[in-house]
């Protein structure tokens, strides 16, 4: 009952975080909220006994990924403009 | 982009913790979930850590490109000694000749349930080690690479 609880606390997460980085218009945020999207991704294979796969998507997804995304936006423009 | 000094202090802290952490997964990789691919990936992280928060004129010095480009190359000619000691011994390709042999990582396996032994499952330790390295080395130069291209701009 509690493990379900928490899969749908979990998977909530996921959907608002998911939605946070399509609504926000600075970039470095949306970037960071990718970030929190793979760290609850990785706690939901962890839940699911995948422990192998959590710390691939751990180190890789919301570590290297998160760093690739600053770093081109230290290149480029911080905020998104409108059309 | 210039970062502040907060994220620059809280990255020279923290990468420690990242690098010890991505070795012991890479040591353990026979006992415990990951392995070299893994443990590499979070050795990378923690360098990631370092080069983002800097600009690159200050990085090259700590981190050099032909450094990394080495650990690549010894990795992958670890992982290929590894598989071809087997051949030159009289076993097949990829053999575990050193599983139970008595010498570096060649304990035998208590039987039953155990916390389990690091001295022991032959050639998949050095594998494992020899992937970290090959990963921790390429990861880190795509990011090495990616902000060596990157003009800052204040």
């Amino acid at each position: 009952m509690i493990l379900l609880a928490i899969h749908i606390l979990i998977l909530l997460g996921l959907i608002v975080s998911a939605g946070l980085a399509v609504y926000f218009k600075d970039l470095l945020s949306a970037a960071i909220a990718l970030a929190a999207f793979s760290l609850l991704l990785s706690i939901e294979f962890y839940l699911l006994q995948a422990p192998d796969v959590a710390i691939a998507e751990a180190g890789i997804g919301a570590g290297l990924t998160t760093a690739i995304f600053i770093i081109a936006i230290r290149g480029t423009k911080r905020f998104e403009e409108n059309e | 982009m210039k970062m502040t000094k907060i994220v620059r202090s809280t990255a020279d802290i923290f990468y420690p913790f990242c690098l010890i952490f991505g070795f012991y997964v890479v040591a353990h990789g026979h006992l415990t979930p990951g392995g070299g691919f893994q443990g590499g990936a979070v050795i990378a992280t923690g360098a990631a850590l370092l080069i983002v928060a800097r600009a690159y004129e200050d990085i090259s010095q700590r981190i050099r490109k032909n450094a990394l480009k080495l650990c690549e190359s010894i990795g992958l000619f670890m992982f290929l000694a590894a598989g071809l000691s087997g051949l030159f011994l009289g076993h097949p390709f990829f053999a575990n000749w050193l599983a139970q042999a008595g010498s570096i990582f060649g304990q035998p396996v208590a039987w039953g349930p155990n916390p389990g032994d690091l001295n022991t499952a032959g050639l998949l330790p050095l594998m494992n080690i020899a992937v970290g390295i090959e990963v921790l080395g390429g990861l880190s130069i795509i990011l090495l690479y990616m902000i060596s291209g990157v003009k800052e701009k204040e």
